[in-house]
């Protein structure tokens, strides 16, 4: 083997440094060099890897964001016109992190469906799952508290709206809700706390929840779109699965490319549509916040419509709040609602398939009504779309377990 | 069936009627055009600075990006007494401006950004109508009961507003406007005047997000990368690929 001058430095580093850190070498031979995923992954395989690259992005120009943000009632708002206007490169830095918070629900909606459709879920990956949807839990938290921040109208009234909704709780409503706002309206007081959340306290909670997650995959091994678990079919000398590759090089420059597949729909948003025609940055947010002024029409950003939707069909406020904490909890329970023997939608029948696809129509067209003013007929279809969705998920046992199943391949599916 | 279509219907008529979006003009103001930006500038700080303040622009990155002099801004834009590098505000304080008008001239620094985009500014210097009923006899009918007088209307003219009785509606909805009429000619044509409106638009689209003409520049050279960067990551996982059967 021929060594130049470059690989005889980073050998000699590498072997520097695992001789006085005893483990790293095998960390990296755990996680990647020597962790054995399937070669079958398809397209919905990028959204893991593209979710941490959003996640990444998230932290560092939230880093840039609070060297010139100002967390005070008074200052807020001017703060960030000041980013967006006087900051060198503050734009940008500005766009990346407005975009990046709904590139991230894009990505992780995307990564929980791949999960549904592949029974990613099901044993032995319930741990992986259940990780995963407090993941999802605690990102909707850091969301909303961000929101909050660039203090405009929809930031003040929707925190109005979603701290209200906690004076539901029987007995200690009121007193929760205060203790949240820390004032008895949402005030720099609760401007201020929310702040510290946001840049401190749940990203560190979603960085340690996101590298258990990691770990929790990697001890068990990644699921595949066949369904088909690779560790049955082992290399006699070797041991390695016969249908997996190492992580790295093949996945990691897989990932390059996803990632810069995704980042070429990532600038494009920022640099020619960064509001996504009121999506991404609503219009009613460049007004400053105004205790005095409620706004017509109070919603939330499109990736909380489809739950807001649910809370606005349910007539009882109590009730509403529980239908609509019930429809993101009830992602734990799908390890074990799901009765099928089989993982894959490939392998599944018809009733499957035509469940999940309405599960998916009716997800998005409750988004859609969560957006709306809410007139008697929007509010009758959100109705019934709330009663399809727990639907689905209530009576997942019975449709899983009579449904028709094809057999199962012995190897995964890959042609090349 | 036919009381689903009916349902499906009245589901999407409920949307229409909420966003309103429909009765917008289409302004076609466009922020790579500098001659409108400098015109719409020179409009705005004359007809509208007396009352309305642009508080996060500064005359000294207006002139950078709209491509005049400090001369030509100090001499012909700035009647404040505001130095180059401060910000475009007004002398008129929010009570007075309250006690005079009725309701405080609001800052247009973002009234872009607020509407969406110049068409609805566009539309709503065009909708101006005499309105004896109001307090400085002047309506809008974008803006019903907007505390705004017409200050453009010795260019436009005045021009009164006819209302169509709502037909279908409930008892006692409001009439629905049908047309303007010419009541007085002003000193623009039509077309002049539709100039200025949009002239006015595009320069309030400008000051909502001077990034904006950063950011379309760059953009095309940030895509163009990552676009070559796509092709070139693709190229090289298909190589490491090649022994994976």
């Amino acid at each position: 083997m021929t060594t130049n001058v470059i690989t005889r430095v980073i050998d000699g580093a590498q072997g520097w440094i695992n001789e006085r850190a005893p483990g790293l070498q095998q960390w990296m031979d755990r996680h990647a060099i020597k962790y054995y995923a399937p070669k079958n992954f398809n397209f919905w395989y990028f959204f893991g890897s593209l979710a941490l690259v959003v996640f990444v992005n998230q932290i560092v120009t939230g880093i840039w964001l609070t060297m010139s943000y100002k967390p005070s009632a008074a200052e807020a708002f001017d703060s960030v016109e000041y980013i967006m206007r006087d900051v060198d490169w503050g734009w940008l830095i500005r766009y990346m992190h407005s975009t990046g918070a709904s590139a991230f629900f894009i990505v992780v909606y995307l990564h929980m469906f791949r999960g549904l459709i592949y029974g990613s879920y099901q044993k032995p990956r319930e741990l992986i799952w259940t990780l995963g949807v407090v993941i999802f839990l605690v990102l909707m938290a850091e969301a909303f508290l961000g929101y909050v921040l660039p203090w405009g109208q929809m930031s003040y009234w929707g925190a109005q709206v979603i701290t209200s909704l906690f004076g539901a709780v029987p007995v200690i409503g009121e007193a929760l809700v205060e203790f949240i706002r820390g004032d008895y309206l949402i005030s720099d007081a609760t401007l201020n706390r929310f702040f510290a959340l946001h840049v401190i306290a749940v990203p560190f909670v979603l960085a340690g929840l996101i590298y258990l997650h990691l770990m929790a995959l990697h001890e068990v091994g990644s699921n595949n779109p066949d369904g088909v678990d690779i560790k049955k079919v082992k290399d006699k000398a070797t041991g390695i699965p016969l249908d997996g590759i190492a992580f790295h090089p093949y996945y990691t420059v897989k990932d390059i490319f996803g990632t810069a597949f995704f980042l070429v729909i990532f600038a494009f948003i920022i640099f020619f549509e960064p509001t996504a025609g009121g999506l991404f940055l609503e219009h009613d947010n460049f007004l400053p916040a105004n205790p005095m002024v409620t706004p017509e029409h109070i919603k939330p950003v499109w990736y909380f419509t489809p739950y807001y939707a649910m809370l606005r069909a349910i007539p009882d406020k109590l009730l509403g709040v529980v239908v609509m904490g019930a429809a993101t909890l009830i992602f734990f329970a799908v390890p074990w609602l799901d009765r099928s023997k089989v993982k894959s939608i490939r392998y599944r029948g018809p009733i499957t398939k035509i469940l999940v696809a309405l599960f998916v129509v009716s997800f998005c067209i409750l988004g859609w009504l969560g957006m709306q003013s809410g007139s008697p007929a929007q509010k009758l279809v959100a109705q019934i779309l709330t009663f399809y969705y727990f639907a689905f998920f209530f009576t997942m046992p019975i449709w899983t377990a009579v449904d028709k199943t094809k057999p199962v391949p012995e190897r995964v599916t890959f042609d090349h | 069936m036919k009381k689903l279509i009916a349902l499906v219907f009245s589901v999407f008529a409920a949307t229409a009627q909420a966003s309103g979006g429909s009765n917008l003009q289409h302004s076609g103001a466009d922020l790579s055009d500098a001659d409108s930006l400098k015109h719409g500038a020179a409009l705005f700080v004359n007809y509208c600075m007396s009352c309305h303040s642009l508080k996060y622009v500064r005359y000294s990155r207006m002139a950078a990006d709209l491509g005049l002099t400090e001369d030509e801004v100090m001499g012909s834009l700035n009647f404040t007494g505001a130095k180059f590098g401060e910000a475009m505000t007004v002398a008129m304080t929010a009570a007075d401006g309250e006690k005079w008008l009725g309701k405080a001239p609001p800052d247009l620094s973002l009234v872009a950004r607020v509407r969406g985009g110049p068409d609805w500014i566009y539309t709503y210097l065009k909708s101006f109508y005499r309105d004896p009923a109001r307090p400085l006899g002047w309506n809008n009918v974008l803006f019903p009961g907007a505390s705004m007088p017409h200050v453009l209307w010795e260019q436009q003219g005045v021009q009164s507003a006819v209302f169509d009785a709502p037909h279908g509606g409930p008892a006692g909805a409001a009439p629905v406007f049908a047309r303007f009429e010419q009541v007085q000619p002003g000193q623009l044509s039509a077309e002049e005047y539709d100039k200025v409106a949009r002239d006015i638009a595009n320069f309030l689209q400008y000051a909502a997000e001077p990034a904006a003409l950063q950011r379309q520049r760059f953009g095309v050279w940030v895509l163009l990368f990552l676009v070559a960067l796509t092709g070139l990551s693709w190229v090289l996982k298909r190589e490491y690929w090649r022994d994976v059967h």
